[in-house]
């Protein structure tokens, strides 16, 4: 027997082989039974751990597919300092509004160390940053905020000298206007983030600039300059004479408009006083607003131009038509006045001359009151004016057009336009009875010629062009003549209204002209708003004022649109023939 | 390289060790520095610390954890068992005296000053408690008069009732879902299960009902409108802004105004600085190391090494596992370091002490086949030749 007494014992049990076990199976332990079921446990514990692990895998994976929204202030800047517009010129090319690059300041809040420090030294360069809204800002946790947009090298520089940690630089396209206030109203304003936001700059916006810039193409080389009609040269001295003659009538406001009455092209339009377009703030002061386009006012006398075409048009009055003006006409409660009384029989000239309102309103009697109010309707004095400029008024119309309201409109009082308005319909007068849209664009006559509406016949045109010029030579536009120009105009002194009362003492005076009067190739209207008779002379009428003031323009533009001179027969006398 | 041949302590440890799961810990821990340099500069600016202060005491820390867990690694299931018991009677005395000398940091007190170290005895009892009741459960199925169930039953109220006096209801919270799963994994029947999940729930709407803390956060994270969900949601733009492959290191900027970027929420700053690929892989090493280690334990035919290290492998997955779906806004906001990787001197050695258990435990060893003893019925007949 060599039987090892530790065969007996449990552990050496262990030492056979494992095949023995099932013959054994009987004798399996109670502890076996419980233990054989806990490494099934461990498996049920590793499924929940491997689902966890999965759960948050499968979240990490959902996260990185989210959009990388990233910080949409800074995207949003990207956007804004990439966005550029083009050039505006005048006809000429000459400059009128640029980009050019500007650093902006911004600041990471999330990286700045100390907010104090920071608003510290940054105050110390621009001492506006150390509000406590600033502050607030700073403190916040935004990813990317503007500290200030657009400053100058200068300020960079020292900004960057400072060295504090979380403010940055990035260089944008600023809008620069080299012509200061010159063409301010006509060019309008783009903000900092070049988005037009008034006058052509906003209409530009309109024509797909801002869709340009939206996706990304308006970028600095992809854009062509843009030429407007106007000439800088003219606007120039059209808004220098204008100033001058408001320091001499004392005026409180005028306005000037050249238009070319073949083309319909803006040639110049200012409207005193104005605003520097670098200082878009100044912008917003109601003062600043721009008259041309954007204010309507009761013309006065120049109206009647239109209501003795409109009688001369409806065939029913020739020149030889005679009115009697010897009294003053009474109709419910008023009275109509001549303001150069002349107590008596005038023809039509006369009426135009001596600036009858009795004779005009008679004449408008005489015609139709519908008339009237057709053909202003035909010749655009009813409807907003339709330009390009998005600063635009609508006229104030008589709430009904009856006999009273017919016979005051006829010598331009009860009816507000924009003088815009009144110089596009001057043009129609002159250039052959065509009503042309005018532009700020350049445009050919060709191009003109299509959208243009006749409204009144050739042959009337040129009796207008005849009563314009005789007004200028015996009548109250005397002043406005320039040798060898051959102007005709007319004029309009209206009283204002103030307090719903006409005052006697203030008005607004107008001069509707054009030249040269054989052959019109450009219309000039001046308003001036207050003028006071100058020291030693009793009158401030239009004659006085706004004659003037267009005589002193038109010696000036006229060489400069290339307007040659008939020095060679006394052209200052000469009628036209009709 | 030690040959097979050699039987020293060294070379054996070196063979029976189980390596894979050996260097997913060491690349855990020198993860964790990495993306410190991530995480800790903001806090240490903050704390007016020079930068990278918290990146060199996280590198310094490497080289004790080391030494714990390859010392630990080195015991025996036995040595092990004791070292825990030692560390766990330790750890109550430090618990109990922490309620009183204790410093308060942010209304609790949690940590105690011994020999000029600051040393957090809530992080070092968990493994040993671990242990413990893997012991306590296995005895008592191996032999069924030990009241092991009952003891670690008072074990847990006790080390429970410690840790909420701090207060520190995350840990408790920890310790319970693994006292929990260790009961589970020990072969609980399943009408305790049930009876245990009730509790659980229970005492959970009780939180919510009584603790005014709780109820805000579960509210918090129901409905993000109704308080602040700061935290969460930095981190949550932090994942989103870094996208896949992240912004690179130190472009992070949500860090800076994360209050726990370098612990809590060093799970989100990685993100936006590595990239959602770099938490996947780490995410990938971690499942990895939890899966491994619960492999061994199923394997294991010895109940207490079984449920020792099933418990130790356990409460590290709750752990990262928690951390990360809080980081991820997945579950309401909890404190919960992600092993290895937050930064704290206490919590790293605490978890490479558990983690040079899980290492002892899982070591190849010679072991005794858990087949059932033979019983010899009968005493063979050996032929006797008859000596002639």
């Amino acid at each position: 027997m060599s039987l090892a007494a530790s065969d007996f014992s449990p552990l050496a049990a262990s030492a056979r082989s494992r095949a023995q076990a099932p013959r054994v199976s009987a004798v399996v332990s109670r502890s076996m039974a419980e233990d054989a079921g806990t490494p099934g446990r461990v498996v049920v514990v590793m499924a929940v751990f491997a689902l966890l692990y999965g759960l948050i895998a499968l979240r990490l994976i959902d996260l990185g597919m989210s959009d990388e929204t990233s910080s949409s202030g800074y995207i949003g800047a990207q956007q804004a300092i990439l966005a550029a517009r083009p050039d505006l010129v005048d006809r000429n090319g000459e400059l009128l509004a640029t980009d050019i690059k500007a650093p902006s300041v911004y600041a990471e809040p999330r990286k700045i160390v100390d907010v104090d420090e920071a608003i510290d030294k940054l105050s110390s360069v621009l001492p506006e940053l150390g509000s406590d809204a600033m502050r607030k800002r700073l403190e916040s946790d935004a990813g990317f905020i503007w500290l200030k947009r657009e400053i100058t090298p200068l300020q960079r520089e020292a900004i960057h000298r400072l060295g504090i940690p979380g403010i940055g630089f990035l260089t944008e396209n600023r809008r620069f206007y080299p012509g200061g206030p010159t063409a301010g109203h006509i060019v309008g304003i783009a903000n900092v983030d070049e988005q037009g936001i008034a006058g052509l700059e906003k209409y530009l916006d309109g024509q797909g600039i801002a869709d340009l810039q939206h996706f990304g193409f308006a970028t600095d080389q992809a854009l062509k300059p843009v030429r407007l009609s106007m000439d800088l040269r003219v606007q120039h001295v059209v808004r220098d004479e204008l100033s001058k003659a408001m320091e001499r009538y004392k005026a409180i406001a005028s306005v000037g408009i050249v238009l070319d009455v073949h083309t319909g092209e803006v040639m110049a339009m200012s409207s005193l006083p104005d605003y520097d377009p670098n200082d878009p703030g100044e912008a917003l002061k109601p003062e600043n607003l721009n008259r041309a386009t954007a204010g309507v006012y009761e013309m006065g006398s120049v109206f009647k131009s239109f209501s003795i075409a409109m009688a001369l048009d409806s065939g029913k009055v020739t020149l030889d038509s005679k009115y009697d003006a010897t009294k003053p006409i009474r109709i419910g409660g008023f009275t109509i006045h001549d303001f150069h009384g002349t107590r008596r029989v005038l023809t039509v000239p006369e009426i135009f001359v001596h600036s009858s309102n009795i004779g005009t309103a008679k004449m408008t009697l005489d015609v139709g009151i519908d008339q009237q109010e057709k053909f202003f309707k035909r010749i655009g004095l009813l409807d907003k004016v339709d330009t390009e400029l998005p600063e635009v008024a609508a006229p104030l119309l008589p709430r009904k057009w009856s006999e009273i309201t017919a016979m005051t409109a006829s010598y331009g009082h009860g009816i507000s336009v924009s003088p815009m308005q009144t110089a596009v319909a001057g043009v129609a007068l002159i250039n052959g009875g065509m009503l042309i849209e005018p532009t700020f664009f350049p445009r050919t006559a060709t191009e003109a010629a299509k959208g243009a509406k006749r409204v009144i016949s050739k042959r009337v045109s040129d009796m207008m062009r005849y009563l314009f010029r005789l007004n200028a030579v015996e009548g109250s536009g005397r002043n406005a003549r320039v040798a060898g120009y051959m102007v005709g105009g007319k004029t309009g002194t209206a009283d204002k209204v103030v307090d719903g009362r006409y005052a006697h003492d203030r008005r607004r005076n107008s001069f509707l002209a054009a030249f040269p009067m054989d052959d019109p190739q450009y219309l000039v209207l001046v308003v001036l708003d207050e003028p006071k008779p100058e020291e030693g002379k009793y009158y401030a009428t239009a004659g006085m004022n706004a004659a003037p003031t267009v005589s002193k323009i038109i010696a000036r533009i006229a060489p400069m649109l290339g307007v040659v001179p008939h020095m060679s027969e006394d052209s200052d006398t000469t009628l036209v023939s009709y | 390289m030690a040959s097979r041949v050699d039987r020293s302590a060294f070379s054996e440890w070196l063979w029976t060790v189980d390596h894979l799961l050996l260097a997913g810990f060491v690349a855990l821990m020198l993860g964790g520095v990495v993306l410190s340099f991530a995480g800790s500069p903001p806090v240490a600016e903050r704390l007016g610390l020079e930068p990278y202060f918290f990146v060199k005491r996280q590198a310094l820390y490497l080289f004790p954890a080391l030494a714990v867990m390859l010392g630990a690694s080195m015991l025996t299931p036995r040595m092990v068992r004791r070292a825990a018991l030692v560390i766990f009677a330790l750890g109550l005395v430090a618990l109990v005296l922490v309620l009183f000398t204790g410093v308060e940091v942010k209304g609790a007190r949690r940590w105690i000053d011994i020999l000029g170290f600051s040393i957090q005895p809530s992080e070092f009892i968990k493994p040993a408690f671990v242990i413990l009741i893997a012991f306590l459960l296995s005895e008592a199925g191996k032999r069924p008069e030990v009241p092991g169930r009952l003891f670690s039953i008072l074990l847990f109220v006790m080390v429970a009732a410690l840790f909420i006096a701090q207060p520190d209801f995350g840990q408790t919270m920890l310790l319970l879902m693994v006292w929990a799963a260790l009961f589970f994994m020990a072969g609980l029947s399943w009408v305790w299960i049930g009876a245990l999940g009730l509790l659980g729930v229970a005492s959970l709407g009780s939180a919510y009902m009584l603790l005014p803390h709780v109820t805000a956060r579960i509210n918090r994270f129901i409905n993000p409108g109704s308080g602040d969900t700061y935290q969460v949601d930095t981190a949550l733009e932090a994942i989103v802004q870094g996208g896949w492959l992240g912004r690179g290191p130190g472009e992070g900027t949500v860090k800076r105004i994360l209050p726990d970027s370098h612990t809590d929420f060093i799970f989100a700053v990685a993100a936006e600085e590595f990239g959602i690929i770099m938490c996947i892989v780490l995410l990938s090493v971690f499942a990895f190391v939890v899966l491994r280690g619960l492999t061994h334990a199923r394997r294991e035919p010895d109940p207490f090494v079984r449920l020792a290290t099933a418990g130790l492998m356990v409460m590290f997955g709750i752990q990262s596992a928690i951390n990360m779906a809080v980081n991820l806004n997945m579950m309401p906001a909890k404190g919960m370091t992600l092993p290895f990787i937050s930064y704290g001197g206490s919590s790293m050695l605490a978890v490479a002490l558990a983690m040079g258990f899980v290492l002892a435990l899982t070591r190849k060893r010679p072991r005794p086949s858990r087949t059932a003893p033979v019983v010899v019925r009968r005493v063979a007949r050996v032929p006797i030749d008859p000596v002639k």
